[in-house]
């Protein structure tokens, strides 16, 4: 996992509520044995037609959102399944943030693993990015603050695991490993 | 498989805090399998006792393990079978057509081959224990009460229902628990829910989860285990409290339970993996203390009653949209959400469901794919035809459902009645495997999600129990089934 520390970028805007994961890439695209190239599905369903033509009032299809690197959202976004080929849909698409009022769960967890940054704000803060899409914010990792271009600053919650593995792009397998003896220990007592 | 029958007693046991604070099931269960407590700086290190693998999110897990050279730490708790992508018609299943979907069968493939290189238990194309992942762990007795479970999936909560903390994870986990065999977790909060009452006739457990949810909401559980409780959660057959926590994810809970009592043990006794013997008494005592302690604190307790309760029907494009199925569709002039489900859906606020013509009928997955599932359609197609321009298709949730079914004469009821009698797997549910819904067209279906594009691009999908499902097949129309029962539908077509 690459590390994270600051993304500076426009906003994209999804204000639709419970945006879920069969939105964010549909099933039908989850027959694949890697995790490469899904960015070209990502909302499939809602950026192209029947035919396969982008439809042109989708946000993510308009002129000023290429390159966007922080999708604003609607609250509870990632919900449903727990497919890690969203956040990787996501990622390969250019995101590296989400913004919401809140995120799910199951989404929440392997965005992280993928550095794919959950940022869960306040209610004012939510509104005013849904009212001004394309807006230039700062994500500062470390702080965990979300900056907006009129000077406010947002706090979001990081645990603290979690921003250590983002900061220093620690995957937590490595982490996990590491605790083999612990591990060995617990399998012995419990067949003893 | 030999799975841990004894787990030890952790430092994070209320022995060893010093006092025995009243502790609810889950934290009964969590502080089981902490490996390393939580710390204000690391999460828990979490034990898990069985890990369940399907064709879909297990390939790059696999492959991270070849990439860094990592073994398989424990297959004796590992086991996988194959059922999201994999076809339930049974002539591809059986190879005498081509595969519609050939990504799908790749996909098949590899899992098949990843299970050969690493040892792991399949339970594949030609076995008789196949089946979707929930359905086959509780036949094969490795659900068992106070068990950790895991899979890449989120309907993993079902296994809940047996008293294990069951979560679904994501491919990175899977990766995690193939080589370590354990997670990083934080703990959750708690959510008691309080169903008393009893259940009226007509009114299954996918009515009452169904409107849980719709009380929730969607995001209500995020953050949360739930413990279903209560007399009207007591009265359930073991079918049915999978039905129940099977859908804790809609409502955002990573996992429900229900506390393990006599109806547990009966349903466990003689399966599989269920121990015997000795074993067996001494497990049905450690089970016995798997309930929630008198005055444990749960952070929210949500109360409902189960007497009023009517056969329900989603309207929108989450599983909070639901109604009563003699309601009408509401309306929520302010909310951009609720007119986006709606045009979606095609339908107008205040229009009445019942007597809505619809095309396609889905009666299995993993909410509503068990034999009592089967024998609720049953009881309400029983002797009759299903409409002419439906188009029903009926999935057993395993194998050991599907011959259960034909055994007691339910597989005919459907073929008679035309229906679709079909090889076990995911099927509709997911519409990754050659089954979907047409562009546009309404399908009745027992399963989980009403998301758009779910069953299929541009789908509408109209969620309900088994009971509901069947009358509409019947009448080729939203149907109350407490009509069909009382005989107050004529349905011969």
């Amino acid at each position: 996992m690459r590390a994270l520390h600051t993304i500076e970028s426009r906003t994209v805007v999804l204000a639709a509520a419970n945006i879920d994961t069969d939105q964010i890439v549909p099933a039908r695209f989850l027959t694949t044995t890697t995790q490469d190239g899904l960015g070209q599905h990502a909302f499939a369903d809602w950026r192209y037609d029947a035919s396969g033509a982008p439809r042109a009032d989708f946000a993510l299809n308009r002129p000023e959102a290429a390159g966007c690197k922080v999708l604003v959202a609607g609250r509870n976004f990632g919900c449903g399944s727990s497919r890690e080929h969203a956040p990787w849909a996501l990622l390969d698409y250019g995101f590296r943030a989400v913004v919401s009022t809140e995120i799910a769960d199951i989404f929440r967890n392997n965005s992280l693993k993928n550095g794919l940054l959950p940022v869960v704000v306040d209610e004012s803060t939510h509104g005013w990015l849904l009212a001004h899409p394309g807006a230039a914010v700062r994500i500062d990792v470390e702080g965990g603050t979300l900056a907006l271009p009129n000077g406010s600053v947002a706090q979001f919650p990081l645990e603290r695991f979690a921003r250590y593995c983002l900061l220093n792009g620690i995957d937590e397998l490595g982490f996990l490993l590491q605790r083999a003896e612990a591990i060995a220990r617990y399998e012995q007592a419990s067949t003893s | 498989m030999s799975l841990p029958s004894h787990p030890p007693t952790s430092p994070g046991d209320a022995a060893n805090r010093g006092t025995a604070h009243p502790k609810t099931l889950f934290e009964k269960v969590w502080e089981r399998h902490e490996v390393v407590p939580e710390t204000a700086d690391t999460p828990a290190v979490l034990y898990i006792d069985l890990h369940l693998l399907h064709e879909v999110t297990s390939p790059q897990a696999f492959s991270r393990l070849r990439a860094q050279g990592l073994k398989l730490r424990r297959a004796d708790l590992t086991l996988a079978t194959l059922d999201h992508s994999t076809p339930t018609d049974p002539d591809e299943l059986l190879g005498r057509v081509p595969v519609k979907v050939e990504s799908a069968a790749r996909q098949v493939r590899e899992l098949e081959k990843n299970c050969r290189e690493f040892g792991v238990e399949l339970f594949g194309l030609s076995s008789p224990q196949r089946g979707i992942v929930h359905v086959i762990g509780p036949e094969l007795g490795a659900t068992q009460p106070g068990r950790t479970i895991v899979c890449g999936d989120s309907h993993t909560a079902t296994h809940g229902a047996f008293g294990a903390l069951a979560f679904g994870i994501g491919t990175s986990e899977v990766a995690h628990v193939l080589a370590t065999q354990c997670l990083l977790q934080r703990r959750p909060k708690t959510l008691a829910i309080e169903a008393d009452g009893r259940l009226p006739p007509g009114v299954t457990a996918k009515d009452l989860i169904l409107a849980i949810i719709g009380r929730i909401g969607v995001g209500g559980g995020t953050g949360h285990v739930i413990e279903y409780r209560g007399s009207a959660i007591e009265a359930l057959s073991m079918d049915e409290r999978m039905t129940v926590c099977n859908m804790s994810i809609e409502a955002g809970a990573r996992a429900g339970m229900i506390a393990p009592d006599q109806t547990t043990f009966d349903d466990l006794k003689g399966r599989r993996y269920a121990p015997r013997g000795l074993a067996w008494d001494e497990a049905i005592e450690r089970w016995r203390a798997l309930r929630g302690d008198p005055g444990a604190h749960f952070d929210r307790v949500v109360h409902i009653e189960a007497n009023g309760l009517e056969p329900m029907i989603t309207y929108g494009t989450h599983p909070g949209m639901s109604v009563s199925v003699t309601g009408v569709v509401p309306e929520r002039s302010d909310d951009p959400v609720h007119a986006r489900a709606l045009a979606y859906m095609g339908l107008v606020a205040g229009e009445p469901l019942l007597g809505r013509p619809v095309q396609v009928v889905f009666v299995g997955s993993c909410t509503n794919g068990r034999i009592s599932d089967l024998q609720l359609a049953a009881n309400v197609l029983r002797g009759r035809r299903v409409a002419n321009e439906v188009r029903m298709l009926v999935v057993p949730g395993s194998q050991h459902v599907k011959r259960e079914a034909e055994a007691r004469g339910l597989a005919k009821i459907f073929v008679d009645a035309g229906a679709e009698w079909r090889e076990p797997g995911c099927s509709m549910c997911i519409g990754m495997n050659g089954d979907v819904v047409a562009q546009g067209e309404y399908a009745v279906s027992t399963s989980n999600r009403n998301f758009e594009g779910r069953q299929g691009a541009g789908a509408r999908t109209l969620l309900a129990s088994p009971a509901t499902a069947a009358a509409a097949a019947l009448t080729g129309c939203i149907t109350d089934p407490r009509d069909v029962l009382a005989g107050a539908v004529p349905g011969a077509h």
